[in-house]
């Protein structure tokens, strides 16, 4: 991919496989997690994730952070490998690159205040800062992210699931990071909830300039959030493209497929529409279909999606999609031959 | 149609060291054959409660009183020895997690099985030869197969398909289904609902969808049952509550809603957090949240009452509910 002078991060040939030991004496299966994944985010922009579980999408975003090392590949950060970093060096760089979890209240010491937790990262990173400063700073931080700071002594389990999650977003952002990885930040939270974290992180990003990575498997929040969305399957890229292309006019079976399996929250519309449910499930990643992963599960699929595997081209403007029919998806259903 | 089920004057308590707490208060409403009612509500609206209440599976410290009444039998209060004349055979339910909700250790079949054993009668052979039928008819690939895996064996979607066809067995009048596609991915959950669908009109089971997902509610139900802090607060049919609803909190929702086909810079959710069962606003449970209160609203608590044409809301505010103005 092109890489212009505002490129935050690019991701190059990145692969990661898990060993699976199925037995005492059997020989540990290889699951592949990642396979060939490169693109490239810029400066202030939200590249969205999707995907079913076990595509690969929280494993990608832990390798880019580094907190599970790809097996091959380069993670660059503004030119910078950041896989060949010593270890700490890179834990000086996470200043730089934050993430935010999912399940907002396991994912917080429920032995420290909140105060505690949210100046965490700066007592390792920030070791100059007195501890006044330190206060000073997770004061206005709770401030930006919506708690009040005389809840600073409290404890997690006296929050709810929503101001957990403002409390990790706040840890998040303590160290003025300019990049985060958010692995399903809503997911977990009540429908009314959710939408006021969604406003909270996109009001986040214009006040401190920040570039996010969106993890979700929810789509309608992904489309929300995203300048750019990048879909996996099994692993490995499928399509990326800008979040209005990628919904308005989808190229990869899989994406099509997925689009229209999302409920809308629009009954007539809902009505009216046909679903076009994808066969099956995910294959194991364990035991990868030749070819092109998705043939298995693919109504457009012929015989050579089963001997080679689609390259990832260049479509368009800055579009990628991995697909031997992308060009031929749009002949109406009666045309399609049942592979 | 045909009604199914009359609940009447429901409520449910739980007993707290010092306290109680009022989980589901004055809910009444009714089911008929065929028909999809969705009921829709954040945590603690008490949606999931008041429907193990009618089943009999309260925790320990929960109370339930009113009615619910399937034909002329009230199933509150049932000894539990009597409610599984019923429970399973005439009303089932399914929830989220399938994999909590079947027996690790034993096989598909045998958990299957048991059901037509002991609800209908059936011989053994004859049970698991109805249970494999039953597997192939909610989507399972390979039906004969599957039934000899253990749950851990099988995925997610699969699992609940199981879970469904279990609860399909005895060809239920009512089927409860609690979140039942909250955990599993967009594909399957497209697929899982398509099922549901073709359920309530193959079989004419009766089916109440407990969901947070108004994405869900919209393709499904037919009618919708909004609840918040333990009451219904509206409702209607899916139609009227999506297009023109009435109470500020189902606007609410609407709003907080992420939709797909179009991208606006930013959702309208309602603000504040959802109350706590132990201490409810006094006046509207909704008062603090909304932004079409008035004082009455905070002296006075609105009954659910009906606004003509079979809908009902329970919000004292009479004027235009406009975009814009939840805030």
């Amino acid at each position: 991919m092109a890489k212009s002078a505002d490129t935050l991060l690019e991701i190059r040939d990145l692969k990661k496989s898990f060993s699976i030991t199925t037995g005492l004496f059997s020989k540990p299966l290889e699951l592949k997690a990642l396979q060939d994944i490169s693109f490239s985010i810029r400066k202030g922009e939200t590249l969205g994730i999707v995907g079913e579980s076990g595509c690969g999408k929280s494993t990608l975003g832990r390798c880019i952070l580094q907190l599970i090392s790809p097996d091959e590949g380069q993670v660059l950060w503004l030119g910078q490998d950041l896989t060949r970093l010593p270890a700490e060096e890179m834990r000086r760089r996470r200043q730089d690159l934050q993430i935010i979890f999912q399940d907002p209240l396991a994912s917080l010491n429920p032995r420290m205040t909140v105060g505690e937790i949210i100046a965490d990262p700066l007592r390792t990173l920030r070791p100059e800062l007195s501890r006044e400063q330190r206060r000073a700073r997770v004061v206005k931080m709770m401030e930006a992210v919506g708690l009040l700071p005389e809840m600073i002594n409290r404890y997690p389990h006296e929050f709810s699931g929503g101001q957990a999650q403002r409390i990790g977003i706040a840890r998040a952002l303590i160290t003025e990071p300019k990049l985060i990885v958010c692995d399903e930040p809503v997911s977990a939270l009540d429908v009314s909830i959710q939408a006021q974290i969604l406003n909270l992180l996109a009001d986040l990003k214009d006040q401190f300039g920040l570039t996010l990575i969106f993890i979700s498997h929810n789509l309608s929040v992904v489309r929300h959030v995203s300048d750019r969305i990048l879909v996996l399957y099994l692993g490995r890229i499928v399509e990326l493209a800008a979040g209005d292309e990628i919904y308005e006019e989808p190229k990869h079976p899989y994406t099509k497929a997925l689009l229209t399996a999302v409920p809308i929250p629009d009954p007539k519309l809902a009505r009216q529409r046909s679903i076009d449910a994808l066969r099956g499930e995910i294959p194991s990643p364990i035991n990868q279909p030749s070819g092109c992963t998705f043939r298995t599960r693919c109504r457009y699929a012929k015989p050579i999606c089963a001997e080679h595997r689609p390259a990832l081209e260049t479509i368009g403007n800055e579009r990628l999609v991995a697909c031997h029919r992308w060009q031929e998806t749009e002949v109406p259903e009666e045309a399609v031959l049942e592979a | 149609m045909k009604e199914v089920l009359n609940v009447q004057d429901m409520s449910v308590t739980f007993a707290l060291h010092k306290s109680e707490v009022h989980a589901v208060r004055d809910l009444n409403f009714t089911l008929s054959q065929g028909e999809t009612l969705a009921v829709v509500g954040e945590s603690g609206s008490g949606k999931s409660q008041a429907f193990l209440a009618i089943m009999g599976l309260l925790a320990k410290n929960g109370r339930a009183g009113g009615r619910a009444l399937m034909g002329d039998i009230n199933l509150i209060g049932m000894e539990p020895g009597q409610l599984d004349r019923y429970r399973g055979k005439d009303i089932a339910m399914i929830f989220q997690d399938p994999m909590t909700s079947l027996n690790p250790s034993l096989r598909i079949r045998t958990q299957l099985a048991e059901v037509l054993v002991k609800h209908r009668g059936f011989d053994k052979e004859k049970a698991v030869l109805a249970a494999v039928e039953m597997l192939e008819r909610v989507g399972i690939p390979e039906p004969a197969k599957r039934a000899n895996a253990f749950p851990h064996e099988l995925s997610g979607g699969m699992r609940q398909r199981v879970m469904i066809a279990m609860a399909l067995l005895c060809q239920p009048k009512i089927l409860i289904a609690d979140e039942p596609t909250t955990a599993l991915d967009v594909t399957v959950q497209a697929q899982m609902l398509d099922l549901f669908k073709s359920l309530t009109e193959d079989f004419g089971t009766a089916l109440v969808l407990i969901t947070h997902d108004l994405g869900v509610v919209a393709g499904v139900a037919d009618r919708m049952m909004v609840m918040y802090g333990g009451r219904a607060v509206e409702k209607g049919t899916v139609d009227d509550l999506f297009y023109d609803p009435r109470h500020p909190y189902t606007l609410g929702l609407l709003h907080s809603t992420p939709h797909i086909a179009h991208r606006a810079a930013r959702l309208d959710p309602i603000q504040g957090l959802p109350p706590s069962l132990e201490h409810l606003p006094k006046g509207c449970s909704f008062n603090p949240r909304c932004a079409f209160r008035f004082e009455r609203c905070l002296a006075e608590r609105p009954p659910l009452a009906s606004i003509g044409e079979g809908r009902e809301k329970a919000c004292f505010y009479e004027g235009d509910l406009s975009y814009g103005k939840v805030a």
